[in-house]
């Protein structure tokens, strides 16, 4: 009798996994046919090159976010990839062990769980209001700050991963110990490095509350860095929120563009670490 | 600054003449004498220490300069909530102004300069423990599944999609929550809620368009969901498998051996990832703002719109009206940080000691 309950328990708790598998996996293969489905329908050329259109007009497209994203974006890696690689480059090679690495890799963690619109505040603390204006360039130095955490600690962990022959080796034939660490160990781990910033550009891509005030959107082309910049998952937050239909239409599309950014940026991400980071370590 | 990175300095290696060299009669000085192209090379090379200090200040630089963003963060959300903060002090979270006329509390009144931020407080923690509710049981029901019982050749797959579920920004979960969760909720679910548990309080009628916080607590539940799931399964691989065998070995059915070997020995660590859903939850602005309803009112009804302190800020500050309606925002960021960041390290730490010091995964 006690071995009936338990092999039904067993059975119950099974099934009670599975069912949680399912519901887990439901919702986000029902939003990825959805996002296919209405946005594959309004994709067009249009989308690509045209700027949108006052409400009412149909047409239009998100030239103008997708553009502003990718100056965002390379204003952010300025910002924050150099930083990052060399905050990882301490915690990896100059600070291994210490303190004061395991207390700034700790930070970084927690740097990473902050909401980005409190990042998105800072940022307007700092470059917003001493300018007096939204700019592209506080919603790059926003988005900047946010990718350092993230490319430190995985430029940490691919450094971590050379073998130390490979220092050792530098060093025994008088590499003087920054162009060891620049030219070999940063050079052997730089597939792993690269993937991380990846990762990192990723998952800004598609951060929206950092832009709101920073970035502040742009229906047009913006001139210069100091103008305010339509911003791609910026337009998407505005154009769903309205009551257009032509909006929502765009909103959908601009949503297939990030999400296949991004699907396609994670996957690199997974088969490169996959394939093995270090080919030339060995 | 440790043995792993000696600095070599060739400029004060004293080199000793040959005995027997070929150029004869060179006297033997001070320096070195060269006697072969390698010495000679090397003795050629400048001293690199300059080189080694600039360079690795260089980098310790970088890396203090996370201590840097979180002290400058600090500092402005303070300096900047200093005029919210010396006019209502602590009464700003748990007190607010009653109306004299209605007698009801005016919570966020932008126009008369009346700011609590008490449905923000109240917004935040009902929509994230709602979140916790739908989340952690599935979440865990996914991690039990993916290490314990799923066929290998689906683990790949699974794994992957979980992550590309975490990859996924909230603007994009915003907007399917807009236009395929709310108005499901609105038709079929809300309807259903409140017939079967209206009687509990909890489940008003009175807001028939689908938005409030259950629609909040069910997409906040989806985005925490691969974070809470992908930590357990740390952790409960970290669980040595002489444990499982262990109980296995007592004749225990495989779910007696998930709970008594795994889960048992996992728990601390699973409970460092729920606090870090939860972490994720609180900070979590664009797909709340996106159905919350944005009401800066305290209802008992979870099907009540409502607003969270990420969403207010949102909403509100790119056109806020005066300096104290700005500084009470920014009073609300100060919270939200400091909260965030109390929640963030404490999971860490609970994750981090039963691990073990494995590199925590930075999501």
């Amino acid at each position: 009798m006690r071995a009936r309950i338990r092999t039904l328990t067993d059975g119950a708790a099974t099934g009670l996994a599975v069912l949680s598998t399912v519901l887990v996996v439901a919702p986000l293969v029902a939003i990825f046919i959805y996002l296919i489905y209405k946005g594959a329908s309004s994709l067009s050329w249009a989308f690509f090159t045209e700027v949108p259109k006052p409400v009412g007009e149909t047409g239009g497209g998100m030239a103008n976010a997708i553009a502003g994203s990718a100056i965002l974006l390379g204003l952010a890696s300025l910002i924050g990839v150099p930083v990052g690689i060399s905050g990882g480059i301490f915690l990896a090679e100059y600070g291994r062990g210490t303190k004061l690495a395991n207390a700034i890799r700790f930070t970084a963690d927690v740097l990473n769980g902050v909401p980005s619109i409190v990042m998105g505040i800072a940022a307007y603390s700092l470059v917003v209001v001493p300018q007096g204006h939204f700019s592209a360039f506080s919603g790059g130095v926003a988005l900047g700050i946010m990718m350092i955490p993230t490319v430190c600690r995985t430029t940490e962990e691919m450094l971590l991963m050379v073998p130390n022959a490979v220092r050792e080796a530098a060093l025994a034939l008088g590499v003087p110990n920054w162009r060891s660490v620049l030219a070999i160990t940063v050079r052997t781990a730089s597939p792993g490095i690269i993937t991380g910033c990846m990762l990192a550009f990723a998952r800004v891509a598609g951060e929206t509350a950092p832009l709101i005030f920073t970035a502040f959107g742009n229906v047009g082309w913006s001139g210069k860095l100091s103008e305010p910049i339509a911003a791609l998952p910026l337009q998407i937050y505005v154009y769903a929120l309205s009551p257009y239909d032509d909006w929502h239409r765009l909103a959908w599309a601009g949503a297939l563009v990030l999400i296949v950014l991004i699907v396609f940026a994670v996957s690199l991400v997974r088969y490169v670490t996959s394939r093995g980071v270090l080919k030339g370590a060995s | 600054m440790n043995a792993l990175v000696p600095e070599i300095r060739i400029s004060q290696v004293q080199l000793q003449p040959e005995p027997d060299s070929s150029g004869g009669g060179k006297p033997a000085e001070a320096g070195a004498v060269e006697s072969s192209a390698i010495r000679a090379f090397l003795l050629s090379r400048g001293n690199s220490a300059i080189a080694d200090r600039g360079f690795q200040w260089l980098m310790v630089a970088s890396a203090l300069s996370i201590f840097g963003i979180v002290v400058l963060i600090a500092f402005e959300l303070v300096v900047r909530s200093q005029l919210a903060w010396s006019k209502f002090g602590f009464g700003f979270f748990f007190s607010a102004y009653v109306d004299s006329y209605t007698r009801l509390p005016m919570y966020w009144d932008p126009v008369n300069g009346h700011f609590s931020a008490l449905p923000f407080l109240y917004g935040t923690l009902v929509s994230s423990f709602l979140a916790l509710l739908i989340a952690v049981p599935l979440a865990i029901g996914l991690a039990v599944f993916l290490t314990e019982m799923c066929p290998r050749a689906l683990r790949g797959p699974l794994a992957f999609i979980t992550e590309l579920l975490a990859a996924i920004p909230s603007v994009i979960y915003g907007l399917w929550a807009v236009f395929v969760l709310v108005p499901l909720l609105r038709e079929h679910t809300n309807p259903w809620l409140i017939r079967l548990l209206g009687w509990t309080g909890f489940f008003g009628d009175d807001n028939p368009t689908g938005l409030g916080f259950v629609a909040a607590g069910v997409i906040l539940a989806v985005m925490i969901l691969p974070i809470i799931s992908s930590l357990t399964r740390e952790v409960m691989s970290a669980v040595p498998i002489s444990q499982r065998e262990a109980v296995l070995a007592l004749g225990a059915t495989r779910w007696e051996m998930i709970r008594m070997g795994v889960l048992r020995n996992a728990r601390i660590g699973i409970v460092g990832a729920v606090i870090l859903g939860l972490g994720r939850a609180l900070g979590e602005t664009m797909a709340v703002t996106m159905v919350i309803g944005n009401s800066p009112e305290i209802h008992r009804s979870l099907l009540a719109n409502g607003s969270t302190m990420a969403s207010v800020i949102a909403n509100e500050f790119a056109e806020a009206s005066g300096d104290l309606h700005l500084s009470a925002l920014m009073e609300i960021g100060l919270a939200l940080f400091a909260v965030t960041i109390v929640v963030n390290a404490f999971a860490r730490l609970l994750v981090w000691a039963v691990t073990r010091g494995a590199p925590a995964q930075a999501h």
